[in-house]
């Protein structure tokens, strides 16, 4: 009624007006119109193409040796565990292969595992990360169990069933004759060596107990140095991986064969496992793996093929954008 | 406390879904507001008389409750009826109207029982409190937690939260050693986050509600101690205690009242804090005690009886005993907390209920809660994902199994599973339980590590979003009403997106439709019709001289001249007849005249005040010509005749009831004669009326009444008789004795009404215009549009309905109307015969013209209550609704209240459509708490219906924008945003588990425990929070512009099933994208866990929001910053986590990120995952563009008039707003 006019008492509780509350902000409204469609689904061919093709000669370009050497490094069938468990059996073992094509330096040295799963969780778990840079937390080894303790009770340093199965078959390049020098030196991570790894921490009651995993640390060098300690602790993502080994620093000509006295101490064979040695070089795409090119060129072709389509459908059959007599009420008057 | 025609009032009862804060004690006293509500149905009284006998069976008087509750049975008046739509009927009284229980003498009265009642000594608070009662202090908490209670009290209220059990115990099975798959800091993070987080938001309430309590508790009031009145602070009233109250102060707790000062005990109250009416209500004191006004110092020895704490506002029984006599005391002598005193100098008042124990702080209820459709909906696809979650963990369970057996005889020594513990003497096994524990454990892993797959997180946001959303729509200056001052209000906060698939719109008809002020307009007296009526300016309007002043009522009427010459000739029989139709109107009420000072100091402008706006208008009327009502007190009023003031005793008056439908009053007239004054509604009105004095007057009168109602207008008859002096000797005997009866009170003054209610000489009518509320035809028609099915129900006459329809657009010529109010059998036949109409209508609109039969083959129903009542009972209802349904309009006139639910019911129950009540009054409460949603309208008529709503607001037309954008936009948002985090959330899990197939299944995660448990919180989060708050996929113009664009929320178009398993093809394409392309990219490679881990992660967070970023319709800078800077603090928390060095992924990433291959990897993963999803969305947008794609478009382009930033509907009022642009 009146209660309106006059200055009433009251405050106004009117919303103030501010284009935040009345959502009315300015903003950029993108619209796929065709010309944009055609425009992205080309661009995305011409940027992918062409990656595709540099990853594709990266790839070809990469040499790689690969040389199963479990199988035949082994004297019997029946006795395989066997015979890699017996610490006194000689398990020397001579490979020779020839180089394809010229390997510039750096050549990589790996060793490659199949069917061994360092992602397996119990496995992954079991090693304490604080025992490694710490001195004081020397005895903190309960995630490392069953390999945290001797027997007696002494902590175990490094702790863990990742520090225990430690790969330590070894590789003695040789080329006509003449040692080739791997060089095992900054093959682990710079951050590990510094950090992670403490340079005050030396291996401690090692590989003492009844069951050998795999390799043993000398307990004159800290961790800090133990670089196959290192590589090996950084778990791979995939029951089948390559770790470094070390770097040959020169290159290496096509067709020189190249002699490999393996120290053939690692035991796959307890479950089945594969070993391999890996001479390789690398380019920017990594290792030869030619996926990401064929992926990048499929993708790239399918854009630009689905824009052709577009193009044509667009040039054939158009429709006018947003004409408001498009909207179903107006096509079809019947609402309801 | 008298009302209009068409008002009732319920009891202020909260809902059974708006349970408060704290379980209030059921007293017995429900039992008599049960009982004081005749409109219910017989049904009900069944289980009541069970009920009341429950209660008060007890030794000393169960007889009389008894009979007490059988007078409803026997009321023949009822005619409400019977709605069996609450098969529960768990609690009756929600749905009850007040009935003949108008404030008063409502509450039927028995004796209350010592054990029932509380007993307070006046001034002697001592006794009072005994340690027997333990009555509350006046010391009010309304805090929940205290220092010490906090942390217990917080955290058993949250894990209230089906989501936060989950949380629970997740991180609870993470903590068994041999499951824990995450850090236990990593685990418990979420939960302790969001309890944190919600434990600083209550505090922070809680804090705020301690000191405005500390501010309550500490307020002063003037209280008798000793004999003489002195300052206590509110916190230490007690029960017994005798208070002095001033005027404009307000009531620290509920007093009954024992003298005022007026000289009649006359006192008056603002009661807007407790049920927002801001008219000036009555309150007495007793005669009894106004007497001893002056002795309060001395005096003792009262006792008042009264009932135990009830939340009913507007019920209050009790007794005082006071010098050996016993008088009864009803709600009209009793003010509550809260309430404001006015107009009065001051009252002094005992006080019965103090702090927690008040009316007031009783009906401190929550919101109400309900559950949005799309969550329901939601909740389905919930229980597929959790389907999912369970295959999924099968999976990776069996095969881990299978592995297992399959390695059986390796697992001693492997490097990598060490089955033995060799490090004892002793060799034994470790941590190896057998397989079928094995498998057992693993799945309870695995569950661990895929509980994202249950997007628990999507609840707290969509919390979020819904504040959002309800901030904008609380701020929307365009839903703002300046005349009531009230803004939007968002009373539950959970069913936002529901606005946007509204289907029928229930709508109350006064107040609602229309404005509830009403306005005299024509009036019919002794068979002539006087409408021509002219405003006059208010200078030349009517006015009184008293005591030098001039007196002029605030408001004007039409004046019509014939009228008001023929009102100064009363010596003429038509005179005499129009002075007792205008003695009438300024007299037969409950308004009181109240003088307002002017800037002019010799004019003073007369207010009347009252809660019936019929009753204002009447009053005003009479003002107008000459008969002014000055002066109210208990015992008699003042009416300004022409120039000379007259006194008329008020001998007694019969309230409005729902039953009788008109009210009466007994005036002793200066003339020494003895009248009664009756108005009501006509149907009643013309039962009482003696035909046979005038029946042509009568024919003349009926005839204008037919005409009136088919101006829209509300009409009301008026009659008068003179009572003899032995008739009125014996009223009075029978008013005095029924007045002061212990039990059955109402009932027994409606028998006295009826008694004296006959054989009246019909005066006239009245026609009272309720005119349209702005924009209401607009509105009608843009719902319409919107394929909205616009009910409209009322307690109107049908002419007056139809009318109205007329006026507001829901009706139009086009349509054919088919009205059904036959009573009982004949229904079937209408109903049959509309149906048939229907068909062949139908028929004809589709063989002439299927191109443009739009508007031909329109239906309007109007049907009436009694033939509703009818259909609703029986088998007739299918067909009613299978009729109303296909109905353009539906009008149901002379309805009830209780009606009003069933009809509500008869959609709801039949089709999935969603359906909205919108109403302004008590009569709606019903129907507002039955819909999906409840629209209260903030209006004239109090409370009730804003207090049970769900959103409230001030004017129906504000519904156009409630529903058309924030309700299009609310629902846009939340579909997508729910489909969105399903999405956000599988992928993920589609990773993790693709992860886990090639551990060995052992659920190693490569993506640190870190990083998993901080994608739903901090690297996807705030992008759907914003884009759920901000993103408008239409402007307002447009969607205003097109109302039918609304019908994409109805159809369910944002979300539903197939859109549902769309989206998870689409999850399970990018999880392989972002899955497979790393790994065969570095399958043979040197690549450790944590890097490929870090690659995972960070592939996926980019493709989410690069997915999001496609999805976005409007890009505000907040937009840019949450996407963009997400992606970026994903990068940053991965840099952290691998900056940690006692984590085995130490450096990780920056090792990776050095490598040319991880970012050729992210860029492939980003693309090849999107581009299906970008071509699916190019090529439907070409070939099958829904309504709003072609809209937005055009847009876009400007192919819509207007801009969209200040387009401007003919429905706002608002001054137009610059461009800013």
């Amino acid at each position: 009624m009146s209660s309106e006019d006059g200055p009433s008492k009251k405050v106004s509780r009117k919303p103030r007006y501010s284009r935040f509350t009345q959502q009315e902000l300015p903003a950029c409204k993108p619209i796929l119109t065709p010309a944009l469609v055609i425009g992205i689904l080309m661009c995305l061919g011409i940027i992918f193409i062409p990656i595709g093709l540099l990853a594709l000669s990266a790839s070809e370009n990469v040499v790689e040796v690969v040389d199963r050497y479990d199988d035949v490094c082994i004297p019997s069938t029946d006795q395989k565990v066997g015979f890699i468990k017996d610490p006194a059996t000689n398990k020397t073992c001579i490979r020779t292969f020839t180089i394809p094509k010229k390997m510039r330096k750096p050549v990589y040295v790996y060793y490659q595992l199949d069917n061994f799963y360092q992602n397996h969780r119990r496995y992954v778990k079991s090693r304490s990360d604080r025992q490694l840079w710490n001195p004081k937390a020397e005895s903190s080894t309960t995630p490392c169990d069953p390999e945290g303790q001797t027997g007696d009770g002494k902590p175990i340093v490094p702790c863990g069933l990742i520090a225990w199965s430690l790969f330590n078959d070894t590789y003695m390049l040789s080329k006509n004759d003449a040692a080739l020098q791997i060089n095992k030196k900054d093959i682990a991570w710079r951050s590990d060596r510094t950090h992670k790894f403490g340079s005050n921490i030396y291996p401690k009651n090692f590989q003492n107990g009844t069951l050998i995993g795999g390799g043993k640390l000398d307990e004159s060098i800290p961790l800090s140095q133990q670089e196959d300690l290192m590589v090996w602790m950084r778990t791979s993502a995939l029951p089948t991986f390559r770790k470094l080994y070390g770097r040959i620093e020169t290159d290496l000509e096509a067709n020189e064969k190249i002699t490999v006295t393996i120290q053939n101490n690692y035991n796959t064979y307890s479950f089945n496992g594969k070993k391999k040695l890996v001479i390789s070089t690398a380019t920017w795409i990594g290792g030869k793996n030619d996926f990401i090119g064929k992926m990048y060129m499929a993708v790239g072709g399918t854009s630009i093929v689905l824009g052709v389509i577009f193009s044509l459908l667009y040039v054939f059959k158009p429709r006018p954008l947003g004409d408001p007599s498009y909207l179903s009420w107006n096509k079809s008057p019947t609402l309801d | 406390m008298m009302k209009g025609s068409h008002q009732q009032r319920p009891l202020l009862n909260p809902s059974p879904r708006t349970p408060g804060k704290e379980e209030l004690p059921y007293t017995p006293v429900n039992a008599s507001i049960d009982a004081s509500i005749p409109v219910s149905s017989k049904l009900y009284s069944q289980s009541q008389i069970e009920m009341s006998v429950d209660f008060v069976r007890s030794p000393s008087s169960s007889s009389y409750s008894i009979k007490e509750v059988s007078f409803r049975e026997g009321n023949d008046v009822i005619v409400n009826p019977v709605i069996r739509y609450d098969s529960s009927g768990s609690n009756p009284v929600r749905h009850g109207s007040r009935g003949a229980s108008s404030g008063g003498f409502g509450s039927s009265y028995k004796e209350i029982k010592d054990d029932d009642a509380r007993l307070v000594y006046v001034n002697d608070p001592l006794r009072t409190n005994e340690k027997r009662f333990r009555f509350a202090g006046n010391s009010i908490r309304t805090s929940k937690y205290s220092f010490l209670t906090f942390l217990p009290r917080n955290l058993f209220e949250q894990f209230h939260r089906i989501a936060y059990i989950y949380f629970l115990v997740i991180a609870i099975l993470n903590q068994l050693p041999q499951l824990a798959v995450f850090g236990r800091g990593a685990s418990i993070l979420p939960l302790a986050l969001v309890l944190f987080v919600t434990a600083v938001k209550d505090a922070y309430e809680d804090f705020r509600r301690h000191r405005s309590d500390r501010i309550e508790n500490n307020r002063v009031a003037s209280v008798l101690v000793n004999g003489e009145f002195g300052d206590k602070k509110w916190k230490d009233i007690c029960v017994g205690e005798v208070v002095k109250i001033s005027g404009n102060q307000t009531l620290p707790c509920d007093m009954v009242l024992l003298s005022t000062s007026d000289a009649t005990g006359v006192s008056y109250v603002q009661t807007t804090n407790l049920d927002g009416e801001s008219n000036l209500k009555t309150r007495y004191a007793k005669q009894e005690t106004q007497a001893k006004a002056s002795l309060w110092g001395e005096i003792g020895g009262m006792l008042i009886k009264c009932e135990k704490p009830n939340r009913n506002i507007y019920g209050f029984q009790a007794n005082m005993e006071i010098d050996g006599k016993s008088i009864s005391l009803g709600p009209s002598n009793i003010i509550l907390r809260g309430c404001e005193l006015k107009n009065t100098d001051w009252v002094i008042g005992v006080v019965v209920y103090a702090g927690k124990e008040t009316k007031a702080m009783l009906n401190n209820a929550g919101a109400p809660s309900k559950r949005s459709r799309l969550e329901k909906h939601m909740n389905k696809e919930i229980i597929i994902l959790s389907l999912f979650l369970v295959a999924l963990c099968t999976v990776v369970s069996i095969s881990h199994g299978v592995w297992l057996r399959q390695h059986r005889k390796e697992l001693y020594l492997m490097q990598f599973y060490r089955k033995y513990d060799y490090s004892e003497p002793e060799v034994e096994k470790y941590e190896y339980y057998g397989w079928g524990m094995e498998i057992f454990f693993v799945f309870l892993m695995s569950v661990i590590v895929f509980q994202v797959m249950i997007p628990i997180s999507l609840y707290i946001s969509v919390e979020l979003v819904r504040i959002g959303q309800a901030y904008f729509m609380i701020r929307d200056d365009r839903m703002f009403d300046k005349s009531t001052n009230s803004r939007f209000q968002c009373r539950a906060l959970n069913i936002n997106e529901d606005l946007g698939q509204i289907k029928y719109v229930f709508s109350d008809k006064t107040g609602t439709l229309t404005e509830n002020k009403m306005e005299f307009q024509c009036a019919s007296i002794g068979g002539v019709d006087y409408d021509n009526g002219k405003a006059i300016d208010t200078e030349t309007g009517y006015s009184a001289q008293v005591d030098g002043m001039v007196l002029r009522p605030k408001m004007m009427v039409k004046i019509d001249q014939d009228l008001l010459h023929l009102s100064k000739m009363k010596h003429t029989d038509e005179g005499k007849h129009l002075c007792d139709f205008l003695v009438a109107l300024a007299a037969c009420n409950t308004i009181v005249p109240l003088t307002v000072e002017t800037s002019d100091p010799a004019v003073k402008l007369i207010e009347y005040q009252g809660e019936s706006p019929d009753e204002q208008a009447l009053v005003y009327a009479a003002a107008s010509y000459g008969f002014m009502l000055v002066e109210r007190s208990s015992g008699h009023i003042v009416i300004d005749i022409q120039g000379e003031r007259q006194r008329f005793n008020v001998l007694g008056l019969h309230e409005f009831d729902s039953d009788r439908k008109r009210m009466s009053v007994i005036i002793g007239c200066p003339d020494q004669t003895v009248k009664v004054f009756v108005k009501g509604a006509d149907t009643t009105m013309f039962q009482v009326i003696d035909k046979s004095l005038n029946l042509n007057m009568v024919k003349a009168t009926e005839s204008h009444l037919h005409a009136y109602s088919s101006k829209g207008l509300r009409t009301l008859v008026i009659g008068m008789r003179e009572m003899s002096t032995s008739e009125f000797e014996q009223w009075q005997s029978s008013y005095d004795s029924a007045s002061t009866a212990l039990m059955g009170r109402a009932n027994l003054l409606r028998k006295v009404a009826s008694n004296v209610e006959n054989n009246l000489r019909l005066l006239g009518a009245s026609g009272i215009e309720d005119k349209l509320q702005q924009g209401v035809p607009e509105a009608i028609e843009s719902l319409r549009t919107a394929g909205i099915k616009v009910w409209v129900l009322t307690g109107d006459k049908q002419e007056t309905a139809i009318s109205i329809g007329y006026s507001s657009k829901l009706l139009t010529s086009q349509m054919t109307q088919i009205v059904i109010n036959n009573k009982s059998d004949s229904c079937r036949k209408s109903l049959d015969d509309a149906l048939q109409l229907y068909k062949k209508l139908s028929d004809v609109s589709n063989s002439n013209d299927s191109g443009n039969g739009a508007g031909t083959n329109q239906l309007a129903l109007i049907i009436d209550g009694t033939s509703l009542v009818y259909i609703l009972e029986t088998e007739l209802e299918e067909k009613l609704f299978e009729l109303s349904s296909k109905c353009t309009a539906v009008l149901c006139c002379r309805v009830a209240p209780l009606q009003k639910a069933g009809i509500v019911a008869l959609i709801k129950n039949r089709t999935d459509d969603m359906t909205l009540a919108i109403g302004d009054g008590a009569n709606d409460v019903s129907m507002i708490q039955k819909a999906d949603v409840g629209i209260g309208i903030s209006g004239q008529e109090g409370r009730q219906a804003v207090m049970a709503s769900d959103f409230s607001m001030g004017q129906f037309r504000f519904l156009v924008p409630l529903l058309l954008i924030h309700g299009h936009w609310n629902y846009q948002r939340i579909s997508y945003m729910i489909l969105y985090n399903f999405y956000r959330n599988v992928v993920l899990v589609f990773v993790l588990f693709w992860y886990a197939l090639f551990t060995g299944f052992t659920l190693t995660t490569a993506i640190t425990d870190w990083s998993s448990v901080l994608y739903t919180v901090i690297y996807t989060s705030l992008p759907t929070i914003v884009v759920g708050v901000l993103d408008k996929d239409l402007g307002r113009s447009t969607l205003l512009k097109y109302p039918q664009l609304y019908g994409a929320g109805q159809r369910g178009e944002s979300y539903n099933g197939n859109l549902f398993w769309f989206t998870i093809l689409d999850t399970l394409w990018q999880s392989i994208a972002v899955f497979f392309i790393p790994l065969i990219a570095y399958w043979d490679s040197t690549v450790g866990i944590s890097a490929l881990g870090d690659l995972w992660i960070l592939a996926v967070v980019i493709l989410v929001n690069v997915h999001l970023a496609m999805d976005v319709i409007r890009w505000y800078t907040i937009t840019h910053i949450a996407v963009w800077g997400s992606i970026l603090a994903t990068f940053i928390c991965v840099m952290v986590i691998d900056a940690l060095p006692f984590l085995p992924g130490y450096w990780a990433f920056f090792m990776i990120a050095k490598t040319k291959l991880f970012w050729v990897c992210l860029l492939g993963i980003v693309v090849s995952g999107l581009v299906p999803r970008f071509v699916v969305k190019v090529f439907v947008q070409h070939f099958k563009p829904d309504d709003i794609q072609i809209a937005r478009v055009a847009e876009k382009f400007g192919y819509l008039q207007g801009d969209a930033e200040t387009e401007m509907n003919p429905i706002f009022d608002l001054p137009q707003r610059t461009a800013t642009t």
